[in-house]
Parts: C-alpha cells; sequence; structure tokens
C-alpha cells in the first residue's frame, strides 16, 4: 500500500479515535439532515461558532468539557429558532423551499464565518486544560491525550444520542416524524413542534461538538469549510437517520483520513479531499449509505 | 430584435470607452464586474431555472483558468483558443459531474458541488507544473492594436462575452428547454410524468453553465499574470454566483445580470472603504435577507410595484 | 385477446416495510378498471411502479408488449402511460395552458394548438392563462386529468382524483373519464367514493396489505366479504 506496518497501525489507532470524534461532530447534522431533511449546511459553522463561545467561556477558568456542557441549554434554544423561522419562512410555503432553504443556510453560514472574523479575527485559538499537551504511549504509538478525551466524550455523545432516539417518548417521535408525519398527525402529536425540539438537539450537540474541536486542536473561523465535507461524507454514507451508521461512518473517514494523512507520499496536502472524495463515491455508487432506509 | 439593438448599443458603448476613458482602474473593477455577471448568468441556468443549487462554482471557473494558463504556458495558445479549451474541459466537468449526482435530491447535487470545489484545487495544489501552490508567473503576449493597454481589451473581450452569455441564457429560457428546466423545477416528478427526460435536461443545463464559467475564467491568467490555486478556487465566486440572481431575481435572464452589477459593485466599495471582511458580511446578510422577503429578487419587486400602481 | 397492460409478480419494499407483494394483474385495451382498497393497501405504490415513479423490486411489468421495469418514467410516458396525481402537482409557476405545453411539447404526440381543445374538453377554457397557483381543487383535480390527457395516452391512470369534491363535482369528472375511455383510452380509476368505482369499472380489483385479495365485477365486488372486512377493519 505504500505505507510501512507500524505506520499503518498508527494510522489505524489514530484513525479510530479521529473517527469517532467525526461521528459525534455529525451526529447532530444526522438528526438534522438525516431524520428531519433540513438541508442545513451551517450546522458546521454553528459547531465552530459553539467552539469560540467554550473559547469565552474557557477563559474564565472553567474545564473546556464542562464549558461545552453548560452551552449547550442555550445552543438547543438557538436551534429551535432557527428551525421555526425555517418552517414559518420555507418548509409552510412548498413551493420554491427548496432552492431558497440551501441558499438561506448558506447565507447563515455566510454570516457565522464572518461574524466571527470580525469579533476575533482570522488568528487561530485555542484553549488550555491538564489534557492537553500531554500524550502516552502505547508501545511505539504516541497517542495525545486531548484525542483520547474528545473520544470519550463522542462516545457518550454517541450513546447518549442513541439511546434517547429509541428508549423515550420525545425520542420516538422525532424518529416518527421522520417516517411517517401524517400517522403522527393523527396521533394527536405535533409534528412541527417535535421538529422543533429535534433541531434544538441537533444544535445542542453541535454546541459540544464545538466544545471538543478546540480541545482536539486550533480552531479558525474557516474551518467550518472542511468540515461540511467530513459531516456530510459521515450523514451519507451513514444512510440518512441512522445513528449506528453514523458511527460506523465516522471510522471510515476517520481512518481513511489517517492513512492519507500518515502516507508518505501524500500527506496534510491531500487530507482534505478523502472527505470529499469519500462524498462523491458514496453519492455515485451507493447513495443510500452503509445502513440507508 | 431589441435584445440584439441593445447588445449592439451596449458592446459599441464599451468598446468606445476602451478609447476614452484614461482612468485604467475604471478596467480593473468593471472586469470584476463583468466576470461575476457571466458567472451568475451561467449559475442560473441550473440553479434559477431549474432549481439546482450549485456551489461549486469556483470548480468551473478556475478549471477554466487552469486550462488557459496551462495551454499558454504549454503551447502558448492565443486567448480566443484558451477560452474555447477552458470551456471545453469546465463543461466535461460539468458533465461528469452532473451524470453522478444529478439523479439525486437537490441537497445532494449542492454538497456534491462543494466536494468538486476542494478536489479542484487539491488536485492544482498537487500538480508541479501547473505551479503548485505557490502559483504559476505568466507573461502576457505582445498586445495588437488597436488597444492601447491589455486591461482595456480584457475589459472589451468581457463584455462581449457577457453579451454571449446573456444571449445563450435568453435563448434557453424562451425555448422548449426552458419550459422543461422549469417543469423539473416546479415539479420535478410530474414533469417526469409528463414525459420531460429530467436526468439529460439537468446534465445539459449543468455542462451549459459550467462550460460558460469556465470560458469566464480563461481571462484570468492573463488578466493577474498569475495563478495560483487559493485564490482561484475561493469561495466568494460561489458566493457572488449564487447571490446575485437570488438577490436579483432567478426567473428572468435579467435578475442575474442586475443583480451582479449591483452586488458587485457594491462588495468593490464596501471592500475597499471598510474591509474585505465586511464585505462577505454584507453579502451574506443580503442574501439572507433577499432569500426570506422577496424571494422573486429585484425583478419580482419592480414587478410587484408596477402591479400595483396600476 | 392481446393485454395492454400484464403485471405479473410484482413485489415493492421500502426498507423493512412491504409495501406489494407479488401482485399480478391483466387489463384489457379499452377496458374500465377499478383498483380500490383501504388506506396504505399499496394502491398508489402500484400505479407508481406502473407510471415509472418507482422501480419495482422484482416481477415484471408488460406494457403492449413491452417490459418496462427498467424504463424511467419519461420514457414510459412517451410510449403510452399517462397517471394524475393523487395530490395534484401543478407547475405551479406556469399558466393553466402552459402547463399542457409540456407534455404536448415533450411527449410530443399532438399540436401545441391542441390544448385549447384540451382545455375545453376539462371545462377549464375560461381559465387557459390563469396561473395554476390560483386555481380552486377541483380545478387543479382536472388540470392534473388534463396534462394527463395532453400526453396522448392509451392507458391514463386516475389515482383520487375525486377525493374531497362535491357530488356535481364528481359527476364532472366522471364523465370526462367515461368520455375519454369512449375515445379507446383504457381507463384505470383508483377511487374511494365508491359509488363512482362501481358505476365506472367494468372489473375491480380489491388490494389489501399490499395484496391483492378480490378481482371481480362491481356488483360481486361489494358482496364479497374479504373485502368488507378490509374496509371495517379487522
Amino acid at each position: 500500500m505504500g505505507i510501512p506496518a507500524d505506520l499503518l497501525l498508527e494510522a489505524v489507532i489514530y484513525g479510530v479515535l479521529l473517527g469517532c470524534f467525526y461521528a459525534a461532530v455529525s451526529m447532530g447534522l444526522s438528526v438534522s439532515f438525516g431524520l428531519l431533511d433540513v438541508p442545513n449546511v451551517a450546522h458546521p459553522a454553528i459547531m465552530v461558532l459553539g467552539s469560540y463561545c467554550t473559547f469565552l467561556v474557557a477563559r474564565t477558568g472553567l474545564d473546556p468539557i464542562l464549558a461545552g456542557v453548560l452551552l449547550m441549554p442555550p445552543f438547543f434554544v438557538l436551534g429551535m429558532l432557527i428551525y421555526r423561522f425555517y418552517y414559518e419562512t420555507f418548509e409552510k410555503r412548498g413551493t420554491d423551499a427548496g432552492v431558497r432553504g440551501i441558499a438561506f443556510f448558506f447565507g447563515l453560514a455566510l454570516i457565522i464565518e464572518v461574524g466571527l472574523i470580525l469579533a476575533f479575527g482570522v488568528d487561530q485559538r485555542m484553549v488550555e486544560a491538564p489534557y492537553i499537551g500531554k500524550a502516552f504511549s502505547l508501545g511505539d504509538i504516541r497517542i495525545p491525550m486531548r484525542t483520547v478525551v474528545a473520544f470519550g466524550i463522542a462516545i457518550v455523545l454517541s450513546i447518549s444520542l442513541t439511546i434517547y432516539l429509541s428508549k423515550t417518548f420525545t425520542g420516538r417521535a422525532i424518529k416518527a416524524v421522520a417516517q411517517d408525519e401524517p400517522a403522527l398527525r393523527l396521533m394527536g402529536a405535533n409534528p412541527v413542534r417535535i421538529k422543533q425540539w429535534a433541531f434544538g438537539i441537533a444544535t445542542a450537540t453541535a454546541a459540544l461538538a464545538g466544545a471538543m474541536l478546540i480541545i482536539v486542536g486550533p480552531v479558525e473561523p474557516g474551518m467550518d469549510r472542511v468540515y461540511i465535507g467530513r459531516t456530510f461524507a459521515v450523514v451519507v454514507l451513514a444512510g440518512l437517520g441512522s445513528m449506528t451508521g453514523t458511527i460506523a461512518a465516522g471510522l471510515v473517514l476517520g481512518i481513511s483520513e489517517s492513512i492519507v494523512l500518515m502516507h508518505p507520499g501524500l500527506g496534510a496536502s491531500w487530507a482534505p479531499a478523502v472527505s470529499f472524495t469519500l462524498l462523491l463515491l458514496v453519492l455515485g455508487v451507493r447513495p443510500q449509505g452503509l445502513f440507508g432506509r | 430584435m431589441k435584445f440584439w439593438i441593445a447588445s449592439a448599443a451596449i458592446f459599441l458603448l464599451a468598446a468606445g470607452s476602451a478609447f476614452v476613458v484614461k482612468n485604467e482602474y475604471f478596467f480593473f473593477a468593471a472586469y470584476t464586474v463583468l466576470l461575476y455577471v457571466i458567472l451568475a448568468t451561467a449559475w442560473n441556468i441550473l440553479g434559477g431555472y431549474a432549481g439546482y443549487v450549485n456551489f461549486g462554482t469556483p470548480a468551473f471557473f478556475g478549471l477554466g483558468a487552469y486550462t488557459a494558463a496551462v495551454l499558454y504556458k504549454a503551447f502558448a495558445l492565443p486567448l480566443g483558443l484558451q477560452i474555447v479549451a477552458a470551456a471545453v474541459m469546465a463543461g466535461l466537468l460539468g458533465l461528469v459531474a452532473g451524470m453522478l449526482t444529478l439523479r439525486l435530491r437537490g441537497i445532494f447535487f449542492a454538497i456534491a458541488t462543494i466536494a468538486l470545489v476542494v478536489i479542484m484545487e487539491t488536485v492544482f495544489i498537487n500538480w508541479r507544473y501547473a505551479g503548485g501552490a505557490t502559483g504559476l508567473q505568466l507573461l502576457r503576449p505582445p498586445l495588437t492594436a488597436p488597444f492601447e493597454s491589455y486591461i482595456k481589451m480584457l475589459f472589451v473581450l468581457m463584455v462581449a462575452m457577457v453579451i454571449v452569455a446573456v444571449a445563450i441564457a435568453r435563448y434557453i429560457e424562451n425555448s422548449w428547454i426552458g419550459r422543461g428546466l422549469r417543469a423539473i423545477r416546479d415539479s420535478e416528478e410530474a414533469a417526469e410524468a409528463s414525459g420531460v427526460p429530467t436526468l439529460k435536461l439537468k446534465v445539459f443545463a449543468c455542462t451549459l453553465s459550467g462550460a460558460l464559467m469556465g470560458a469566464a475564467g480563461a481571462p484570468m491568467p492573463m488578466y493577474l499574470s498569475f495563478i495560483e490555486p487559493a485564490s482561484t478556487f475561493n469561495l466568494n465566486y460561489a458566493v457572488g454566483a449564487l447571490a446575485s440572481p437570488m438577490i436579483g431575481g432567478s426567473t428572468h435572464w435579467l435578475g442575474p445580470v442586475i443583480g451582479a452589477l449591483l452586488l458587485t459593485s457594491l462588495q468593490q466599495y464596501v471592500t475597499v472603504n471598510i474591509s474585505g471582511e465586511m464585505n462577505v458580511l454584507v453579502v451574506g446578510v443580503l442574501l439572507v435577507v433577499f432569500v426570506v422577503a422577496a424571494p422573486e429578487g429585484i425583478l419580482g419587486l419592480f414587478r410587484k410595484w408596477k402591479k400595483s400602481s396600476r | 385477446m392481446e393485454k395492454i397492460l400484464q403485471i405479473t409478480g410484482v413485489s415493492k419494499s421500502f426498507g423493512g416495510f412491504a409495501a406489494l407483494t407479488e401482485v399480478s394483474l391483466d387489463i384489457a385495451p379499452g377496458e374500465r378498471f377499478g383498483l380500490i382498497g383501504p388506506n396504505g393497501s399499496g394502491k398508489t405504490t402500484l400505479i407508481n411502479c406502473v407510471s415509472g415513479t418507482l422501480r419495482n423490486d422484482a416481477g415484471s411489468i408488460v406494457f403492449q408488449g413491452e417490459e418496462l421495469s427498467r424504463l424511467p418514467a419519461w420514457k414510459r410516458t412517451r410510449r403510452g402511460i399517462a397517471r394524475s396525481f393523487q395530490l395534484p402537482r401543478p407547475f405551479h409557476s406556469m399558466s393553466v395552458i402552459e402547463n399542457l405545453l409540456v407534455p404536448l411539447e415533450y411527449v410530443g404526440r399532438g399540436k401545441l394548438d391542441e390544448a385549447h381543445g384540451i382545455l375545453e374538453t376539462m371545462g377549464l377554457a375560461a381559465k387557459a392563462d390563469t396561473p395554476s397557483n390560483q386555481l380552486s381543487q377541483v380545478e387543479l383535480r382536472k388540470l392534473e386529468l388534463a396534462r394527463a390527457m395532453a400526453a396522448h395516452p392509451r392507458l391514463l391512470i386516475s389515482d383520487e382524483a375525486m377525493a374531497g369534491l362535491s357530488g356535481s363535482e364528481v359527476e364532472e369528472v366522471l364523465k370526462i373519464l367515461f368520455d375519454l375511455n369512449a375515445t379507446g383510452i383504457t381507463v384505470i380509476m383508483i377511487e374511494h367514493i365508491m359509488q363512482a368505482v362501481m358505476r365506472f369499472s367494468q372489473r375491480v380489483v380489491c388490494l389489501d396489505a399490499g395484496r391483492i385479495i378480490c378481482e371481480a365485477t362491481p356488483a360481486e365486488i361489494v358482496k364479497n366479504t374479504d373485502v368488507q372486512k378490509a374496509y371495517l377493519g379487522a
């Protein structure tokens, strides 16, 4: 394959950690786009916004993970407002909504990105914590502790969300509204309020994902662009609406990127293209993804 | 007929100004505005007429620019042929990308177009002959009369290209192809059930749109005497191409023209007098405002105002 | 007699849900055929498979001797199958008459100036230049049928064209369908309005949970106990 065996092992290990991180970052999109069918290209931008908010909160001395968790409620409310606005303006009207809906979220992403540049400048920002900067060794391989921390948060987030969607009443209502809205209406539930709630959850996870992002490495406002590729690649590869698929797809992306990154002939200049190439391949060959409906 | 008379008049006016106007800055600014008029018009063929949003304008534009640059470096190809080659290459990209992704829903196509930009940029960053990440310097050929400076010649060329692009868009819009595209936009399922070969028409629109964007990119390396990946595949081209028809109006060929003229001029003003970032913010806000409050754009507002003042 | 449409063993699933299981039926040219069944029984799925909006997972669909399963919907329309949509889908940015120009141009078996004639037959002539997003429900249903007619079909599928219409409106649509059939067009009617189905159809098939449970004449099918159970619920 052109890559020596011990480097390959390191790439795979790193890839698994990275992959779970990507999966957690994409979970919110799996809900908002996979289940609710909202063309939310602004999801990565909201995540980066979450990173910067974490940066601000962490400056008070608070641990970044805690900061991320504290940011979840306000982001939840933000998500509900955004969905409400989107629904009233586009989904209700129905007709030309497709193009304008996408354009709306694109404009939103643009505004967030530029807003961050105006507020924070284009320089990279990072946070500090006891687990950032240290690494531990697995044989010959050095694993940065912050990656493991992000991996841990990712696992907790993924499991919590999967349980929520399958075990709780609201969670199941969210899955139901994705499959059969008229039936849900007949049962007396209000689909709009359920979707609003779901979008709120998706946005809240974006806040936590933002915290993970800034823990794993420095952030700058333009990062949402490469993450559009990564998150949509994961969501599409998973198959729309499949949470377990998101984890599997995240792993595929993480490991592929990691291998390309560490490959002597390729390296960092090719890495951004990995997610997008994967996305195009999936769309061309198997658009319903691994576990799609 | 009126269209052609107006176009001829505009062309003569433009050509005339190239001899009369002394301030070179006018031509530099006008080049950018005209470029966005072409990009917006091209974008609208797939985005406005058929309803498929394309974020990948930089991919087609950039491929056209690089095709021109590489062919010039390798064969000293004249600009006219560069434009043709650029259109062909970008058209091919549109054809292939379209066939792969236009079977899917609009949002998947939109995301796939972002993928195109990143992949194109990555390819050219890693291609040594085309200059790699640092870019390629190009020496302009000596200028032939009657123009005083290269930029004036490029300006007149761009005016001509605008007229050609708009003429093509106008023709498509009024033809049976245009009606088929509109049927696809209104209800793709009903269009299929009415005998419209939806995939073929969409791929055609994507190919044509891409080819025009590529052609618009061809003069860029000569304009700058330089080409490098980051600025060539810049997302700003995607924003301008998409925002102009959304603001100007997407159902009629005048919409992208008006939108691009106003928006690009405003952008130039804001960038020079305030900042580059504020410029993007202004565009973002205008885009959201128009998409939400004035779905038919400036043309739509104008039509409503005309109706109510009767 | 050569059948115009032969459906054999057609199955269609969505994920784990089997919408159609081994459905087989034949339709003779010029026949008036009724398709009934409770909500969710697979009627629309079946005609979506026939018209090409969906691809059947298994089985064959032969129209005028040609296997259709691999063909996209637009090709099937050009071969002579037209359908109206249960929830009307007009080309909302176009006027009523422009809506007809699309199939007239793209199926291409008629002439563009026929559009007015078709609107006359449907009783929509007065609204020719009205934007189609300003029509009433019954006018939208008629536009659906008019658009299907503009495709010059040999087989017309009418999907719940009468749902929610008043008594006299139902009569209007029924007369249009009878007149169309009189010109030789085979018509498949999906309806819940039983008296319309019974008056119109020469043969009726009842679907339930994706399978055919009865195929008979209108008089016989209303007496069939399986059909009664399907509608009243198990």
